[in-house]
């Protein structure tokens, strides 16, 4: 055969594409809802087939971005506040988590060590423990470590329990960097952590970038942990105040819309920035010798 | 560059305190549950308060009880709270309520709501308002109350099409007590016995029923309809709370006014109403302080309830505030408040809800007869509430970690002995410098949290009546309670279903991702690069917004797929009905799986997208020289290339949907009669719904993560789901 003939006819690429657009679509009406949703001033009388807004207005936004409350320090803009605490916690989440997790991933990937398989195999294992029942000792300890209604003890938390995932991400994507690399380094001079730091680190570069993503978007979407261990409005993070427009009674499905919006917005914008390397950097991960 | 991050770390750790570190001197803390108005109203009447300042904090309802339960014991907790006093008897039970004391002016509140926050000789809150039940009447449809219920069904021809007569939640226990009062039930007996069970609530059930059939109210029911259909003028009468007034506000076009609730023609009795009073109350810290009661006192003052009754028709608690004149809302809600039932505020009553209203449903739905659905829902409330096991001796168990520790130290020991073991040790060493911090932190953080939380499956009861009951919860579970083994909430049953949801979920996630990823790696492909984005968009919406989300649009009444149902119908003329997804199981299991297919593919798709780029394109050509099909390349040389890659992908995917607790629990909520529920989820409600059970919820855990070990170990991708490649960011972690 002929690479002539294998060239996919014109009904194939129809097909192709017709599926494609039917996944998209899939993929994307439920979005588009919420967006309907957080611009309409009143819910329309029959539900409809299309997203489109009803009664189109900001309204929405401008009420849930302009919570402010009175402390004695002054007005305080909550909104503004969640955020900062939001992007702040994961932020500090993806880089603790990271700082833990690369090291120990290269190690599991480098060197035989007693214990090895073992202290593996107990991290996967910590994986299937639902945390429904691990929760309460944890607010225990939390609070023994005065770190219970702290932002602080947010991070501990979400960066112990991203760092598992980060190392069996991370520890795939260094066993897919050859080794000839580092020993080239070590045969010039270079201590073997200095070879871990100049040469596998920046290759490594991709894979980190995508487990660091992970582990932002873990503490940046969770919200039972934080509402239960936040006594204060001015530390929310928002998916607690997102969560509290809808109450048992009279859920505001349009202010949840608007901020479920205005939350999903910058993670949608760092998968965006990350979508090529989010490939690159699962490929480091799942491809292995 | 990793000095770069430690220096960002330690930047981000002291800007957390530095936030952290503006507190006050020991100001009073406030927890509410109000938003919007009530909380505008909160603030307003807190602005008359001259001692120290007030730090109020507005928690989202579904988190409140919970909350006060883990803050409160330890000092963590406010010095008051608002609440409403059905709640007081599980609090009292759990102390974290104090008595009231010298904040209570006698003679000023109104008997029934004061009656309803007393218990063993002392007074637990003060009331500020009540809220029942009453007759709101569209008075274009319809002029008079009408003198008993039955009546309604003369209304059906003279009413407007698509008009119903009566809008009335009679689908949950709160409003169907109503009802039952008349046939003279109770849902709770005075010996905390359960009420709705016998020939009185066999009758209401019945009589509610035949109000569909006659169609005087319209199927399926919920709250938010109610208000719909009053508020839009579909629905002549309903029986709402002083919620549905505040909801239609003053620029309704609806004209209405409130009645008290008719008598039953059946019957002869009046309907009565459970009442709930909104009462602030004090912990026990708050208790001690003259400065808390004080503020309670003036949260509950004339003052107050003043501000507060520009809220809306929910009468005050005070007798000394003038609630209106003649028929205003107010004033009827407040008469309707006096004959009402006030709610029990045993714990008991927090058993009650879920059983009753699975019995309802059921019988609406004709999924069973009244006596076989009622005696159903007595036994699920005698399972919650059945006795704690027998206190045993923890010894044989201390004997057993004893002994297992002296072996496995023994081993060490021998293994120590061995040769080579210390030259293998000291080559260790230099990785042990790499994973200490990790494994102080993993152990600290999950570890130790985990075996602590694995070791509560072993002792029953709460607080001071906690007891090491030994194998009794795992017997209880594994025996299914002494009931059938695949009876409805067994656990056989509910394991099936989780087998179920997990291999389904695998399957379309894999299916859906493999071939989206194989579309997408056609050389010859455009626009490649935005399908890409668009179909990763899933992904990066947070999971419990994608499952409310979803939950909406499978609403019956106005969600999204009714209105696809409803455009399908238009532009075919198909008549479809619109489908109550969550009133069957196959429906609702589906809504489930659409809601979590749509959450899990594009991360398969990703994992083989990353895996067909390990396809190397000489063994392809290789193929296609031998004269290979296309299909027959894809199913002997791509497939196999990329299945090890997946592999590790799948198995924790596996592992992370048999415990995806936010898509079962938001989007059906184990709907219809819990026949959805996974196992993680039916754990959680032992833990929080059901009086607390946490021994309990762990010990399905426990069951849970030992179902999982032992699968993953004794499959032969073991070595490969060890080396996980690649994996979400950890949905299932939130629970």
């Amino acid at each position: 055969m002929t690479r002539e003939a294998d060239k996919p006819s014109l009904f194939e690429s129809l097909a192709a594409h017709f599926i494609l657009v039917l996944a998209v679509c899939f993929a994307l009406y439920p979005v588009l809802w919420v967006v309907a949703l957080a611009f309409s001033g009143s819910r329309p009388p029959t539900p409809q087939m299309l997203p489109i807004p009803h009664d189109p207005t900001l309204a929405n936004f401008t009420e849930v971005v302009s919570t402010t409350r009175a402390t004695p320090d002054g007005t305080v803009w909550l909104f503004g506040r969640q955020l900062v605490n939001s992007l702040v916690v994961s932020i500090a989440t993806a880089a603790v988590g990271i700082v833990i997790a690369v090291p120990t991933a290269y190690a599991l990937a480098r060197f035989k060590f007693l214990g090895k398989e073992r202290g593996v195999r107990a991290l996967l294992a910590t994986q299937m423990f639902p945390t429904v029942a691990s929760l309460i000792p944890l607010y225990l300890m939390l609070d023994r470590l005065g770190l219970l209604n702290s932002r602080t003890g947010l991070v501990v938390c979400y960066a112990a329990t991203s760092v598992p995932f980060a190392i069996f991400q991370l520890r795939a994507a260094f066993e897919a960097i050859p080794v000839d690399l580092e020993e080239a380094a070590m045969v010039d001079g270079a201590t073997r952590f200095e070879a871990f730091l100049r040469v596998v680190l920046p290759a490594a570069r991709p894979a980190i970038a995508v487990t660091a993503l992970f582990a932002f978007m873990s503490a940046y979407n969770e919200f039972i942990l934080a509402a239960t261990l936040l006594n204060k409005a001015e530390m929310f993070t928002l998916p607690i105040v997102l969560q509290s427009y809808i109450g048992e009674y009279d859920a505001r499905r349009e202010l949840f819309a608007a901020g479920a919006l205005l939350v999903s917005v910058p993670v949608m914008g760092l998968f965006y920035v990350a979508q090529r390397h989010l490939v690159a950097g699962l490929t480091a991960g799942g491809v292995k010798g | 560059m990793k000095a770069r991050i430690t220096l960002l770390v330690a930047l981000l750790l002291s800007l957390t305190t530095l936030l952290s570190s503006t507190a006050h001197a020991a100001p009073l803390r406030l927890w509410h549950a109000y938003r919007g108005n009530e909380e505008k109203a909160l603030e307003a009447i807190l602005a008359s308060w001259k001692g120290s300042p007030v730090e109020t904090l507005s928690v989202p309802y579904d988190a409140y009880a919970s909350k006060l339960a883990a803050a409160i014991p330890l000092g963590e907790g406010p010095d008051l709270f608002i609440d409403s006093h059905e709640r007081l008897g599980d609090y009292r039970a759990r102390r974290i309520v104090g008595p009231v004391g010298d904040a209570l002016t006698p003679g000023v509140f109104a008997l029934p709501a004061l009656e309803a926050v007393s218990a063993e000789g002392a007074v637990w809150g003060l009331p500020l308002s009540q809220k029942c039940l009453a007759l709101y009447i569209n008075t274009a449809l319809a002029r008079d109350a009408p003198e008993a219920l039955e009546d309604l069904a003369d209304l059906r021809g003279k009413l407007p099409p698509d008009t119903h007569p009566l809008a009335y939640e009679i689908k949950g226990a709160y409003g169907l007590a109503a009802l039952f009062s008349s046939f003279g039930g109770r849902l709770l007996d005075e010996q905390d016995g359960y009420g709705f069970a016998g020939p009185a609530a066999e009758q209401t059930l019945l009589f509610a029923r035949s109000l569909v059939d006659q169609k005087v109210i319209p199927e399926d029911v919920d709250g938010a309809l109610v208000t719909n259909l009053f508020k839009t003028g579909q629905a002549a009468y309903a029986v709402s709370g002083p919620w549905l007034a505040a909801d239609l506000g003053d620029s309704s076009t609806v004209k209405w006014r409130v009645a008290l609730l008719p008598k039953l023609r059946a019957t002869g009795q009046p309907m009565r109403p459970l009442l709930t009073v909104e009462s602030v109350m004090l912990s026990p810290q708050g208790a001690a302080k003259a400065e808390a009661r004080a503020l309670a006192k003036l949260i509950a003052s004339a003052e107050a309830a003043r501000i507060r009754a520009g809220l809306g028709p929910t009468p005050t608690a005070r007798l000394d505030v003038a609630v209106g004149t003649g028929d205003a809302p107010v004033q009827v809600f407040a008469l309707q408040a006096k004959s009402a039932i006030p709610m029990p505020s045993s714990s008991a009553m927090r058993a009650v809800w879920d059983p009753a209203n699975r019995a309802i449903q059921k019988v609406l739905r004709r999924d069973a007869t009244a006596a076989l659905a009622l005696a159903e829902g007595k036994r699920r409330f005698d399972d919650v509430r059945r006795p704690l096991p027998q206190r045993t001796s923890p010894v044989p168990a201390l004997l057993l970690v004893g002994v297992i520790g002296l072996y496995l130290a023994f081993q060490w020991f021998k293994r120590s002995r061995e040769e080579g073991w210390g030259a293998e040790l000291k080559q260790s060493l230099p990785a042990y410098r790499y994973v200490a911090h990790a494994v102080i932190v993993v152990s600290v953080l999950v570890i130790v949290p985990l075996v602590i939380g694995a070791t509560t499956s072993l002792f029953a009861g709460n607080d001071e009546n906690r007891r090491y009951v030994g194998l009794a919860n795992f017997i209880n579970i594994l025996t299914a309670r002494g009931g059938p083994l695949l009876a409805s909430g067994s656990f056989y049953l509910v394991l099936l279903v989780t087998l179920l949801w997990t291999v389904v979920n695998i399957v379309f996630h894999v299916g859906i991702g493999a071939a989206l990823a194989l579309l997408l790696s056609r050389p010859t492909l455009r626009f490649r690069a935005a399908y890409r984005v668009l179909l990763i968009i899933p992904w990066a919406v947070p999971s419990y917004v994608t499952a409310l989300m979803w939950k909406e649009m499978f609403h019956r009444q106005f969600g999204a797929v009714t209105g696809l149902i409803f455009g399908i119908n238009r532009l075919f003329g198909a008549s479809l009905e619109p489908i109550a997804w969550f009133s069957r199981f196959s429906t609702a299991f589906s809504a489930n799986l659409v809601t979590n297919i749509w959450l899990g593919f594009p991360f398969m798709m990703v994992v083989t997208m990353g895996a067909l780029t390990g396809v190397p394109d000489d063994v392809l050509e290789a193929a296609r020289v031998d004269g290979a099909t296309r299909w027959q390349r894809l199913r002997l040389v791509t497939l196999p290339i990329i299945r090890p890659t997946l592999a590790p992908a799948v198995t924790l995917g596996a592992i992370w949907t048999f415990n995806m607790f936010n898509v079962v629990f938001l989007v059906s909520g184990g709907a219809p009669d819990g026949t959805t529920d996974i196992l993680v989820s039916e754990a959680y409600r032992w833990a929080f719904t059901r009086e607390n059970q946490y021994g309990y919820a762990a010990a399905y855990a426990v069951l849970i993560f030992l179902m999982l070990f032992v699968t993953t170990r004794t499959r032969t991708v073991k070595k490969k789901a060890v080396e996980i490649g690649a994996t979400p960011p950890a949905p299932a972690e939130v629970v």
